[in-house]
């Protein structure tokens, strides 16, 4: 848990394609300094692991890519603005923020 | 005794095929970036051992894979392909403007001259280049920007940027191709560039079929010894080119369709070439589902159907713009992939066939490395 101005360590579930992109497993752990946005939560993760730059959101503009989805705390995030913060059971640590590639054939 | 390494990229991952100088017996390794569409793999003719992939997926977009030891490891090295300045727009399919937006990477071509440099060509359609083994990329924007790229707009399988030839004797000189843009050179290392479709007939598809751009180029291939002699497969006819594509000449001659994809020119013989005849537009398979490679040792016009190994009943796969290739040896050895998923090769010029591996994901692109 952090207390309030401490970076938050939040829990990030990666899919499959995602984790063997960057070499990680299921579950990793990043730190975010507040305010604990969507789009700061992205930020420190890509910071992390560049190599997922650009395979969850566009380089330039930073758009979610279309079939990239933020699922937590048992809601879809995906809509939500950039800025919004994120649940603060993610933001303690009980609950994973969770990026997950759409439902789609291919 | 030499091998060769042939790069398969597939639809759901990429293949790496090897085999000793006589090419009778393979080694199949794979898949590499499983799930993921391979568009393209290409070694560089300088070191044979650096290796360039384009990974691409709707869900995570865009990669490109660097081995430095000929396949046995690969990392992913930079992936951001940012338009100069404004891009602007093209046309889309229904004639209306479209902005340009980046897709995936088509075709890596690493540089006759430097194993860190290589050209992307990309949807939509752009050149770009990496001068630090695929780090950073930086567009050649004065291709998109010529003048003629809001005329551009994309065939069935969009607006790519297919088709990268380096001539070995003018380091500055290049030629691309784009569907449907149709063919671009330009002789100052990438700042210029002009169109070069004088020639091509595109009755029924353009409004003004003889139109400066807007054709649909398959493919274009060059001879490194003749490199101002091109041959080209147009979505129909196969042309040729003597002038540095100043101007084309139609060269179908006899083949049973002049509708296909890929086009390929014999490692030694500079008026040898090859070509898959597919059916039609709507229809991509052989005709007579019987799949024949034909060749021309009259650099077109005479061809020949090359059927020993191949099927010649009830086949009706395609075969990609990037999916054939041939290698350096002696007797040439020539290879394509299907998007049935077999790869067939040839060590003796074409003229018998054999399956090196089959049922792997639809075949996207076929490079052959020969190693010493």
């Amino acid at each position: 848990m952090s207390a309030a101005g401490e970076a938050a360590e939040l829990r990030v579930v990666l899919p499959e394609h995602l984790r063997t992109l960057a070499q990680v497993g299921r579950e990793v752990v990043v730190s975010v300094t507040p305010p604990v946005t969507l789009a700061a939560a992205l930020a420190a993760l890509e910071a992390r692991y560049p190599v997922l730059r650009g395979a969850i959101r566009d380089h330039g503009s930073l758009e979610r890519r279309a079939f990239i989805r933020f699922f937590a705390v048992g809601r879809d995030l995906s809509h939500q603005a950039p800025d919004a913060p994120l649940p603060a059971a993610v933001v303690d640590g009980h609950e994973p923020f969770v990026v997950v590639g759409a439902m789609a054939g291919g | 005794m030499s091998g060769v390494r042939v790069l398969v990229g597939t639809r759901k991952g990429a293949f790496i095929l090897t085999s000793d100088g006589l090419r009778r017996d393979w080694k199949v390794e794979g898949p590499l970036f499983g799930g993921w569409q391979v568009f393209h793999m290409k070694g560089s003719p300088v070191d044979p051992n650096r290796l360039y992939a384009s990974q691409s997926q709707g869900w995570f977009g865009q990669q490109v894979q660097r081995s430095d030891d000929g396949g046995e490891s690969w990392a992913p090295v930079g992936n951001e392909f940012r338009y100069e300045g404004v891009p602007g727009t093209h046309q889309w399919y229904d004639g209306t403007p479209h902005p340009w937006k980046f897709e995936r990477v088509w075709h890596l071509e690493p540089s006759l001259e430097d194993a860190d440099t290589v050209y992307a060509g990309v949807e939509d359609a752009a050149l770009f280049r990496s001068g630090d083994g695929g780090a950073s990329w930086q567009e050649l924007a004065g291709l998109r920007e010529h003048g003629s790229g809001p005329k551009w707009q994309p065939g069935a399988g969009g607006m790519c940027l297919h088709t990268i030839l380096l001539d070995p004797s003018r380091p500055h000189r290049m030629f691309i191709a784009i569907s449907a843009a149709g063919v671009f050179r330009t002789d100052d290392g990438g700042a210029t560039w002009h169109a070069r479709n004088r020639g091509l007939n595109s009755e029924g598809i353009l409004p003004e079929p003889e139109a400066d751009v807007g054709h649909c180029v398959h493919r274009i291939a060059m001879h490194p010894s003749r490199p101002d002699t091109l041959f080209m497969q147009k979505h129909w006819d196969v042309m040729r080119s003597d002038d540095g594509g100043d101007s084309w000449v139609e060269v179908s001659g006899n083949l049973p369709s002049d509708f296909g994809f890929p086009i390929q020119v014999h490692a030694h013989e500079p008026e040898t070439v090859y070509v898959v005849p597919i059916k039609s537009d709507s229809e991509h398979y052989p005709p007579e589902g019987k799949l024949r490679v034909y060749r021309s040792r009259t650099g077109g016009n005479e061809w020949e159907p090359l059927t020993r190994g191949l099927p010649q009943e009830n086949c009706y796969v395609n075969v990609l713009r990037d999916a054939m290739a041939v290698d350096g040896l002696d007797r040439c050895g020539v290879y394509f992939g299907t998007t049935g998923g077999d790869v067939y090769a040839s060590n003796d010029d074409g003229d018998t066939w054999t399956g090196i591996v089959r049922d792997l994901p639809s075949v996207l692109s076929v490079e052959v490395q020969t190693l010493p």
